[in-house]
């Protein structure tokens, strides 16, 4: 093909140039070119290569529909693979190259495929590379055959994202979609109309009257003075949706110089449209014959879409192979642009006497009742052979060779039903057109135009051009973009893959990028032919969002890096961060891990900590600890049915250990549940479980017991909480000004007051997770860095020591406090963790109960919680598995190590277990055995350290 | 993504709810039998056609609320409170 810009005509600004690079060659184009127009404008005829074959290939369309187009665009971290040419506005410093070539399009060092191509025929990799597995051989094949490269680096452009909710979407900006707007619009609707291209107006359709162009003109100009319409072109309609929602990605600055790109690269919209109009038009289909594939065969809508708006003919010698009306008006408007046009082959046996005319009048030879047997040349198209069709649609023999370097072909139009189909909606076959068109759509949508199969077109059905009787062809193209040919198709027919779900899949006909734009008609009707069955009783795959492809940025958003998940800081984090403190996410709560002081690691550092909060007093930020306000007449009733525990006989001031399932009994959360006021609680919860914790409450008292005076709000935002742990804990907070009685007489252990401390409103618990005499003391959330500064300047003479989660690990694990999650899992009951006595005693029923009775729930051999004392002295590893004295792997096991630490209290390791009946095997040797080490160890009373709890209640 | 009509907040979007599965269960009492209580812990209708659930408008008023909604065209037929009278339904 050698193609090349007209003198004159075309949308393009022809007193601009604008300099890119293809291939690393520089070029030059218009303003109005796309990257494909410019390319065929330069004649440039090869522009990719094959899939699979590496086979040379030029431009098929002009629109969304090009599968052989492909290229890198742009390198770096903004490079984007596997656009079209054809979608690509051209800008200054454009560079791309095509995708599945190497070193470059013309000279294909991969097209060593094509050679051994009748050897790689559909499916041939995954039956020919199946031992010992495929997948190790997938990534050298990926990489022979691959298409483009993801970018290395992060993306460093933004992409947004917005929701809209619009009366009527139009999709489409061609004449159907901007009538059915306007009408719309007249009619005081809130209209939306978007288009892919950067135009408005349509224009697939080969030719375009100019009195077309004056209609969408005029239309696209009275929609633009209405208040109530919105339009926006760049902007294609990828995915429909449940109850009439649409994505669109809007392309912002891609069709711009990368130096004149600001604010966010694309953004995807959400609308909700009451109702949709979709006038997306409709797709030509090529001609089954051999050599389809060749550069310089083109379909006829994309030859007049070049010439219209690019002023680009596609090559100085022109055939036309046809079988319907709608192709001769390319061939026609390039004859009256100057371009030799020699023939067109027209496959049915009758046409319009007028159009004969005015082809014969433009000096065009028509030959009805003949197509291309086979178009002829290596690296393009340089002649066609003809041949008569016989009544059945037969070739007859070898007609006539015809020179040429543009072929045009049409073999009907496929109106694009995607988002019909994706809508939920039904297709009918139409035999007028031969092709799918719109049939019932569930939702509020409706197509019109093209895309509703208004076309207007009769044609006769050519689906391979083929002797009678011959196999199809495996030179042949079906699909060009997934290098598919009849003769794949005729494979995966004679293999017995004949539902078109298993043809698609087997061939790979119709996916990737393209999605069957030209090819999927084609391919089920050939396959129909070989099953002796209709195109309409062959059906079609369900089409899937999204209907091109789509940068994955628009569908992240914001939602990257740091935005993905944000992790929710402490009020003292200032102080935390100044003190040196590790951090680490626990739940979504950034927390102080540990803090290591100069030249010291995690291991001494979490010692250190846990140390001194025994011996003197730690401070510990207990923030994310869960609180949940439960307020109401019925407040107390409500928690004796969420507690296994009874709540209601807690006195107000005091707190108490509440232990929580889920209705199949397994234990989902546990805290200290403090009584406030007769129709006051404030809930503990486990950190970062409280909005689970709330969620359930909420749901028990909106769908279950509707009947309950109770309101409940997660408060856990609202306070700032610092533990001061240890011997010294109350005499430093003693030492601050407050109206609480400390002492121990007033304010003993699972006491809660409410009083002021400096000034400020204040909530203190004597509570421990330590065992070790504890306070949390609760200020609302704004004095917590404040508070942080007066417990730790207060604590100094005594050495008050921060401390984190790691150093808090350890000290409930010598104490053996359950930590819920660590020790316990999905299928813990809380008979297993010696909470039992609730589930066969209490007055009332609670959530899960009924669950703990089954009698799986009363298994004498139950996993229990336990303690376990390490023999040999070595720490025993956390997940490790229980066994017989004796015993190694393969052995049966009877539970496992949930916790284990070095304390530094009991200057020994210490560990937490789950074991089968194990509160009955207290003082029993059992083998401890991980990954082919076995450890000696004794089951214990989870409890190691100061068992009588002389200090915490001190 | 579903357009749900919240009783208390009108239409919004699905990412806004939560769904709680089927509704309308009753919880059987503490001496029920266990496979009552297997039947209310695990037994679901799966109906091609209506099918009654519960919804959370999570991240909108925090209420729980009952939904008829076509498990084969997604259509919600009505959306009602949680003590209110189920409305005429289609088969
Ligand atoms: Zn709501």
């Amino acid at each position: 093909m050698s193609g090349y810009r007209l003198a004159e005509g075309g949308r393009i600004d022809r007193s601009r140039t604008v300099r890119f690079r293809w291939g690393g060659q520089p070029y030059e184009g218009h303003p109005g070119d796309t990257l494909a127009s410019a390319l065929l404008a330069n004649g440039v005829s090869i522009v990719g290569r094959s899939f699979k074959y590496h086979r040379p290939r030029g431009l098929l369309g002009a629109g969304l529909e090009e599968p052989n187009a492909l290229l890198q665009l742009g390198d770096g971290a903004t490079t984007v693979p596997n656009r079209k040419a054809t979608e690509v506005e051209l800008f200054d410093g454009l560079s791309a190259s095509a995708v599945n070539a190497w070193p470059s399009p013309e000279l294909d060092l991969m097209a060593v495929n094509g050679l051994v191509k009748r050897f790689i025929p559909a499916a041939f990799y995954y039956k020919t590379f199946t031992w010992p597995h495929w997948r190790w051989f997938e990534p050298a094949i990926r990489k022979a055959a691959g298409l483009g490269r993801a970018p290395e680096a992060a993306d460093p452009d933004r992409y947004d994202q917005r929701h809209a909710h619009e009366d009527l979407l139009v999709v489409g900006g061609g004449l159907a979609g901007l009538a059915a707007a306007l009408e719309a619009a007249r009619a005081g609707r809130q209209v939306l109309l978007v288009e892919g291209d950067a135009l408005l107006g349509g224009a697939i359709f080969g030719r375009q009257s100019a009195d077309d162009r004056a209609e969408a003109e005029r239309l696209a100009a009275a929609l633009s003075a209405l208040p109530n319409v919105t339009l926006k072109t760049r902007t294609l309609a990828v995915g429909y949706h449940d109850h009439n929602l649409l994505s669109l990605v809007e392309r912002l600055t891609d069709h711009l110089p990368e130096d004149r790109r600001r604010g966010p690269r694309q953004r995807l919209w959400k609308v909700r449209a009451g109702e949709v109009v979709l006038a997306t038009g409709a797709i030509e289909r090529p001609l089954v014959f051999d050599g389809n594939d060749l550069p310089g065969v083109m379909l006829a809508s994309a030859a007049g879409l070049y010439l219209e708006r690019h002023a680009v003919a596609p090559g100085r010698r022109v055939v036309l192979a046809c079988n319907n009306d709608r192709a001769w008006g390319a061939a026609l408007a390039l004859a009256e642009a100057g371009v030799r046009v020699e023939a067109i082959l027209e496959a049915r046996a009758e046409v319009e006497p007028a159009l004969l005319a005015a082809a014969r009048g433009a000096g065009i030879v028509v030959e009805t009742g003949t197509t291309v047997l086979q178009a002829l040349g290596r690296r393009g198209v340089t002649g066609v052979r003809t041949t008569r069709l016989d009544a059945q649609g037969h070739a007859t023999g070898e007609g006539r060779r015809l020179p040429c370097d543009c072929l045009l072909m049409s073999g009907g139009f496929s109106p694009v039903v995607h988002l019909h189909s994706q809508a939920g909606g039904s297709l009918g076959w139409d035999e007028g057109l031969q092709a799918f068109v719109p049939g019932a759509q569930p939702q509020a949508c409706r197509s019109v135009g093209a895309a509703a199969g208004d076309l207007d077109l009769s044609i006769r059905p050519l689906w391979h051009v083929a002797r009678a009787g011959a196999d199809p062809s495996p030179s042949a193209w079906v699909d060009f973009q997934n290098d598919v040919t009849a003769g794949d198709v005729a494979l995966a027919h004679r293999e017995a893959f004949r539902s078109v779900e298993h043809l698609k899949r087997y061939t790979t006909l119709g996916m990737a990028s393209d999605q069957g734009k030209t090819s999927n008609v084609n391919g089920l009707a050939i396959m129909g032919t070989l099953l002796g069955k209709a195109p309409a009783d062959v059906g079609t795959t369900r089409f899937r969002p999204p209907y091109d492809p789509s940068t994955m940025g628009a569908y992240a958003g914001l939602r990257r890096g740091d935005l993905l998940r944000p992790a929710a800081g402490l009020p003292a984090h200032a102080a935390h961060e100044a003190l040196g403190a590790v951090f680490e996410e626990y739940g979504h709560w950034l927390r102080p891990a540990f803090y290591p002081r100069a030249g010291e690691g995690e291991a001494r550092a979490v010692a250190r900590e846990a140390a001194a909060v025994r011996a003197s007093a730690g401070l510990f930020d207990a923030s994310p600890l869960g609180k949940i306000a439960v307020k109401g007449p019925d407040a107390a009733t409500f928690l004796d049915r969420i507690y296994v525990g009874t709540i209601s006989t807690l006195k107000p001031g005091r707190c108490r250990y509440g232990l929580m399932l889920n209705e199949h009994g397994i234990l989902f959360d546990d805290g200290v549940v403090a009584r406030i006021a007769e129709d006051h609680f404030l809930v503990g919860t486990t950190s970062g479980h409280a909005a689970a914790v709330q969620a359930a409450f909420q749901e028990w008292l909106q769908c279950e017991w509707t009947g309950l005076a109770v309101a409940s709000e997660n408060v856990t935002q609202g306070w700032a909480v610092m533990n001061v742990a240890g011997p010294h804990a109350r005499t430093i907070l003693q030492s601050l000004e407050t109206d609480i009685d400390l002492s121990a007489d007033a304010f003993p252990h699972l006491a809660h007051r409410e009083g002021t401390l400096e000034g400020v409103h204040c909530r203190i618990q004597r509570v421990s997770f330590t065992g070790e005499l504890s306070f949390e003391v609760a200020v609302p959330t704004r004095y917590g860095l404040a508070l942080h500064a007066r417990l730790m300047e207060a604590g100094a003479p005594f050495g008050i020591t921060p401390f984190g989660v790691e150093a808090l690990m350890i000290l409930r694990t010598e104490k053996g406090f359950l930590h819920l999650g660590s020790d316990t899992d999905g299928m813990t009951l809380p008979q297993d963790i010696g909470f039992g006595g609730p589930v066969t005693t209490k007055k009332v029923d609670f959530v899960g109960r009924r669950s703990c009775l089954r009698p799986d729930g009363q298994r004498a051999d139950r996993r229990q919680f336990v303690g376990l004392e390490s023999l040999d002295g070595r720490l025993l590893p956390v997940g490790a598995h229980v066994l017989r004295p004796g015993e190694a792997a393969p052995g049966r096991s009877q539970g496992w190590v949930t916790s284990s630490v070095n304390s530094p209290n009991l200057g020994r390791p210490h560990a937490l277990a789950m074991i089968e009946a194990g509160q009955s095997r207290l003082g029993e040797e059992i083998c401890v055995w991980d990954l082919g080490t076995s450890h000696r160890a004794r089951i214990v009373d989870p409890c190691a350290f100061d068992p009588e709890g002389v200090r915490m209640h001190g | 993504m579903l357009n749900i009509d919240c009783p208390y907040c009108g239409p919004r979007a699905e990412s806004e709810y939560r769904c709680g599965g089927e509704s309308l269960i009753q919880r059987p009492a503490l001496d029920c039998s266990d496979a009552e209580w297997a039947d209310y812990l695990y037994t679901r209708n799966n109906p091609k056609g209506v099918h009654i659930e519960r919804w959370h408008h999570v991240h909108g008023c925090g209420m729980w609320f009952n939904a008829a909604r076509s498990t084969v065209t997604h259509q919600i037929f009505a959306t009602w409170g949680m003590t209110d009278p189920v409305p005429e339904l289609p088969e």
